[in-house]
């Protein structure tokens, strides 16, 4: 076992961590925006926007997404319009169209899974917002949405973790994350297995911890399914004597 | 210079590259194929380990699947790749070669593909498995069935009835992720139209079409895989 070579390699790949969050969590947060609206256009009353959202859906799942990261990095700089436009100097990083990229592929995935959500929500709670007097808007933002989102949120957590694994695709655009430094060192130095052992184990970090944080957050929006405190009984009877 | 139409860069003439991108789609779904029949191999193995194996099988198994469904599948496709090139290379100087001998990508590909995918098959293999339920294991006892036919008539057609819906899911993953294969240079669809932007200076309508490909090769799969679940449930009752 060569350590000193192992903590290199751990040096150089934690050092590209940073990146590899930061467009994670860019594209989540974009990501998640775009999902939203998705899902509401696929309720929609007015059919030409719901199918817009389906094509959408339907395009984004079934093609891969190397694919959509090179039409954008490599395609679109293929018309003068475009290089000539006010959007060139984001659509010519390669860090903004990998974020571009990756978010405009988890919104199609998230649309679904908050889609899911969405209809989970029983109708009596909608019923019970319409007989309190709210408005439709204020029933989406007050009920359906966060009770749908509580809902989604299992199988959101897993559409995360994809991300932090499609991530790596961005290496492939020159993209120095930590598949790209882990694809150099592997390159320069043809140890494989040492490289790999030590890029997974990051990894596999992030998204344990990533795991951790969506439980806890399960957790913090559904008290309903929580046993209530076990001092309150006692509390209760001590008020009584 | 007129730009070509799209007509003209999908013909299969002189100048058209309709049979190149045929070539790269065929090279695709041989990838896609032979990298989905080695997770399935690697998921059944994977799910009698989980299902059957003593404690220290099981574990293998769980890290297996944890690790691979935790890890992105490019650092696999790398790994398999170098690693492979480098391991052929130390055996080639062993049998006296020189210099650096390549590990052969389409290997590398299916072998990267089936052992990310394995991970899924396990997975889905095993909530089919513990769908049958367990009466029919008992009917089938009660007959007086020995193990082993007991598994070909009764466990291993419901457990892929049951799992048909979920390796349908795997399928369309493993489709999308023999793309990734295009960077150990193998000729699939996505190098291939790689290779044609690079050399018309269009990569905006080669890779269109290379997505549009991998759209009609996904929706006819689908329709396959929605008709062959319809037909294996046929003696199941809906209500």
């Amino acid at each position: 076992m060569d350590w000193t070579f192992l903590q290199e390699t751990f040096v150089s790949l934690v050092s590209a961590v940073p990146l590899t969050l930061l467009l994670a969590a860019n594209s989540i947060a974009l990501g998640a925006i775009l999902a939203v609206g998705i899902a509401v256009a696929r309720f929609s009353a007015i059919a030409p926007l719901r199918w817009l959202a389906q094509a959408y859906v339907f395009v984004f799942r079934g093609t891969p997404l190397l694919v959509q990261i090179f039409i954008i990095y490599y395609g679109l700089s293929q018309f003068p319009a475009i290089r000539h436009s006010l959007l060139w100097p984001v659509l010519r990083e390669p860090y903004w169209c990998a974020v571009l990229a990756l978010a405009l592929n988890t919104a199609a995935y998230a649309s679904e899974i908050i889609r899911g959500g969405l209809l989970s929500v029983p109708f009596g709670q909608v019923e019970a917002a319409r007989a309190c007097g709210m408005s439709r808007f204020m029933i989406f933002r007050r009920i359906t949405l966060p009770l749908g989102v509580r809902q989604a949120l299992p199988g959101y957590g897993n559409e995360m973790i994809s991300m932090v694994k499609a991530t790596s695709l961005a290496s492939i655009i020159t993209l120095m994350e930590v598949t790209g430094v882990a694809a150099r060192i592997i390159s320069e130095s043809y140890r494989a297995i040492e490289v790999f052992v030590v890029a997974g184990a990051i990894y596999l970090t992030i998204n344990f911890l990533l795991t951790r944080l969506v439980q806890f957050v399960e957790f913090r929006l559904s008290p309903h399914l929580r046993q209530p405190v076990a001092v309150l009984p006692a509390i209760i009877q001590g008020e009584a004597h | 210079m007129t730009q070509p139409g799209i007509f003209e860069l999908l013909s299969f003439g002189p100048g058209g590259w309709g049979n190149i991108l045929l070539a790269g789609a065929t090279m695709t779904i041989l990838i896609a194929l032979s990298g989905y029949a080695t997770g399935a191999v690697i998921g059944v193995l994977g799910v009698w380990a989980k299902v059957r194996g003593g404690a220290g099988t099981r574990l293998v198994a769980d890290v297996y699947t944890t690790v691979l469904r935790g890890i992105p599948d490019l650092l696999v496709i790398y790994l398999l790749y170098f690693g492979g090139s480098a391991a052929i290379t130390a055996i080639g100087h062993l049998f006296g070669a020189e210099g650096f001998i390549g590990f052969p990508g389409f290997l590398a590909g299916t072998l990267a593909v089936g052992i990310t995918s394995g991970a899924q098959h396990t997975e889905v293999f095993r909530g089919a498995f513990r769908a049958v339920h367990p009466g029919e294991i008992e009917a089938a006892i009660a007959c007086g069935m020995p193990r082993w036919l007991r598994f070909r008539r009764i466990v291993a057609p419901l457990t892929l009835r049951h799992a048909l819906p979920g390796l349908g899911n795997v399928w369309q993953v493993v489709l999308k992720e023999s793309a990734l294969v295009s960077i150990t240079g193998v000729a699939e669809l996505l190098r291939q139209a790689q290779i044609a932007a690079g050399s018309t200076g269009l990569p905006f309508d080669f890779y269109l079409i290379a997505g549009g490909i991998y759209l009609a090769i996904s929706t006819v799969s689908s329709a396959v895989l929605h008709r062959a679940e319809r037909h294996f449930s046929r003696g199941v009752r809906r209500s």
